[in-house]
């Protein structure tokens, strides 16, 4: 069987009481790609996550993960993922180590190679000294590791993350992301993770914005980013005139010379600025960048931006929680 | 999934059950302390009050009534624990794994019955102080009952606690089923000669059953209120019945 996609999604759709929180979503992801659901809360990012690691049932449609089904084959699905929750999902009041052998008896590693998978995890998360305290104790950031490191102990071929850095304050986000990246160098893992953050889906090889249930836009966060326009450079010069004839003569762009500063678009503007100040005669006094960001994707997609939605993340939880006081 | 799977899925959640009855050894006091007050204050005080009564109704008396209440709130705690698993996220975990919820149900119930058991056999290890000689066969017997009694109840425990989706529902099953169940169970006072309404309530009681069971094994026949065939017969299908009803409901939750 060709392995090529790891996960292949055709079509999928789940309705809650009439609700319908993922409409037909298509996509597949590559092995050792790192996959990126971006979109605000409530989205359906993680009600598809559920549909992929089989605990949500699909209304519709078909997903396969690892060449396994997810409707009817959901053993092999789960034997087949490592899996990160949005919300922690540790034994607490056991240690460290006592999560991990769970795990590994529960998915049936053999007793070799989970020691050895413990003992490796533990280390590559930074977690080895911690191993036999009691969980509990742990910060947000540690827990976050310990999940991380539980999820791999028997050895999955893709490892899905649900929002890994939510509630983390931003140097424990960096730390978490190094990690991640890391063990993507020496496992080439294939990831698929959900995120609001705008900075940590640049990390991903491909993108997917999610909005209503829908996906609106799928591709690499380059040209993502391509579709909202070129990069802006601002100049200020001692003669603004001059440079800019000077420009249109050189690079055959056209400046536009306001408020005292000069504006260009460029395609490349990292590249062009060494260019630019290289071969330039008219003194430049100061110079900027400004490049699009997926925060602007997302602006340009739908009208608004995704920030909005994080102010409503207390409405986003009490309509969440009608869902499952319906559901009950 | 196959079958040695599932069995390694049951005896994994089991030995988690374990786990963290062991870790908590501050639990393992505290649930000791009330059995102890109703045996040594209530005991003592209802056999001084009735004393020249005749027997059935000293200290021996509601000793094996005063077991069977440790293994009913021990086994139903546990499988209440279930909504705390939900509650901090670990239930999750437990539900992704490539396991059938089947196994978990199970592994759930023999977990809570052994810890249910165990917390039996440290009030049972008090016989000798109130002047009950147990031998060893006794012994044996009484866990034989008392795991299955402990594993029936820790199933019908587990039917509420599936459903239950916060910790606010665990007072009503305290109000409504656990001290209903302790006190119509005949672990206080002889069941005979009650009025009607009450003796319907103590003849549907599973507990009932493991009381008269644990006291006629206790101390003898003489005290028996029904056959041991009996009490046996209705513990078990009850237990079969309560974990085959939590196991259906386990799997139509998402």
């Amino acid at each position: 069987m060709k392995h090529n996609n790891d996960i292949q999604v055709n079509n999928l759709v789940k309705k809650f009481n009439g609700f319908e929180a993922v409409k037909g979503v298509s996509f597949n992801v590559r092995e050792g790609e790192t996959f990126g659901f971006l979109g605000p809360n409530g989205a359906g990012k993680t009600t598809t996550i559920n549909m992929l690691v089989t605990i949500v049932r699909p209304t519709s449609g078909s997903a396969t993960l690892n060449g396994f089904d997810v409707s009817s084959n959901p053993a092999q699905v789960r034997q087949s993922i490592g899996i990160v929750f949005q919300d922690p999902s540790l034994d607490e009041r056991l240690t460290a180590m006592d999560n991990l052998q769970f795990h590994g008896l529960i998915y049936n590693v053999d007793k070799e190679t989970r020691n050895k998978n413990i003992a490796n995890m533990l280390e590559m998360m930074k977690l080895s000294e911690r191993k036999n305290d009691i969980v509990r104790t742990f910060s947000g950031g540690m827990k976050r590791r310990l999940e991380i490191a539980r999820g791999l102990i028997h050895e999955p071929k893709v490892l899905f993350l649900d929002e890994p850095t939510l509630g983390l304050d931003p140097q424990t986000r960096n730390y978490i992301w190094t990690y991640i990246s890391r063990l993507k160098e020496r496992t080439g893992l294939t990831i698929f993770l959900t995120t609001h953050y705008m900075d940590e889906a640049e990390n991903c090889d491909r993108i997917a914005i999610i909005d209503n249930g829908e996906i609106i836009a799928l591709d690499t966060p380059e040209n993502l980013k391509k579709m909202v326009g070129e990069n802006i450079i601002t100049l200020h010069t001692e003669d603004n005139n001059a440079a800019g004839s000077e420009i249109r003569e050189k690079f055959s762009i056209e400046p536009q010379i306001n408020n005292g500063e000069i504006r260009l678009e460029v395609k490349d503007g990292e590249h062009f600025i060494p260019r630019l100040i290289k071969e330039t005669t008219t003194t430049i006094k100061s110079i900027s960048l400004w490049k699009p960001t997926l925060e602007d994707v997302f602006l340009k997609l739908t009208g608004r931006a995704i920030r909005e939605q994080k102010a409503g993340a207390a409405d986003q939880m009490r309509q969440h929680a009608a869902m499952w006081g319906k559901r009950r | 999934m196959n079958i040695q799977r599932n069995i390694k899925g049951v005896y994994v959640i089991w030995l988690r059950e374990l786990k963290r009855y062991w870790v908590d050894k501050a639990r393992i006091f505290s649930s000791l302390a009330q059995p102890l007050m109703f045996l040594f204050i209530l005991g003592t005080g209802l056999s001084s009050a009735f004393k020249g009564a005749g027997s059935g109704f000293g200290i021996d008396f509601i000793f094996p009534g005063i077991v069977g209440m440790t293994i009913l709130f021990t086994a139903i705690f546990s499988a209440v624990s279930i909504v705390w698993d939900r509650e901090f996220g670990f239930l999750k975990e437990v539900l992704v794994a490539p396991v059938s919820r089947t196994a978990v149900a199970i592994g759930k119930a023999l977990g809570g019955a052994s810890v249910a058991m165990i917390q039996g056999t440290l009030i049972l290890l008090l016989a000798p102080v109130i002047g009950v000689n147990l031998t060893l066969f006794t012994i044996i017997k009484m866990w034989i009952y008392m795991f299955l009694i402990a594993f029936s109840i820790t199933s019908l425990g587990l039917i509420p606690a599936v459903k239950m989706r916060t910790m606010e529902g665990f007072q009503m099953v305290m109000n409504f089923f656990l001290f209903p169940m302790f006190l119509l169970s005949g672990a206080l006072f002889p069941i005979r000669n009650l009025p009607k309404w009450l003796s319907f309530l103590v003849k549907v009681n599973p507990l009932t059953y493991g009381v008269d069971l644990l006291r006629q094994t206790v101390i003898g026949p003489k005290v028996a209120v029904f056959n041991p065939y009996v009490d046996l017969l209705f513990i078990t299908v009850f237990g079969a019945v309560s974990i085959s009803i939590a196991v259906v409901m386990f799997r139509r939750t998402e």
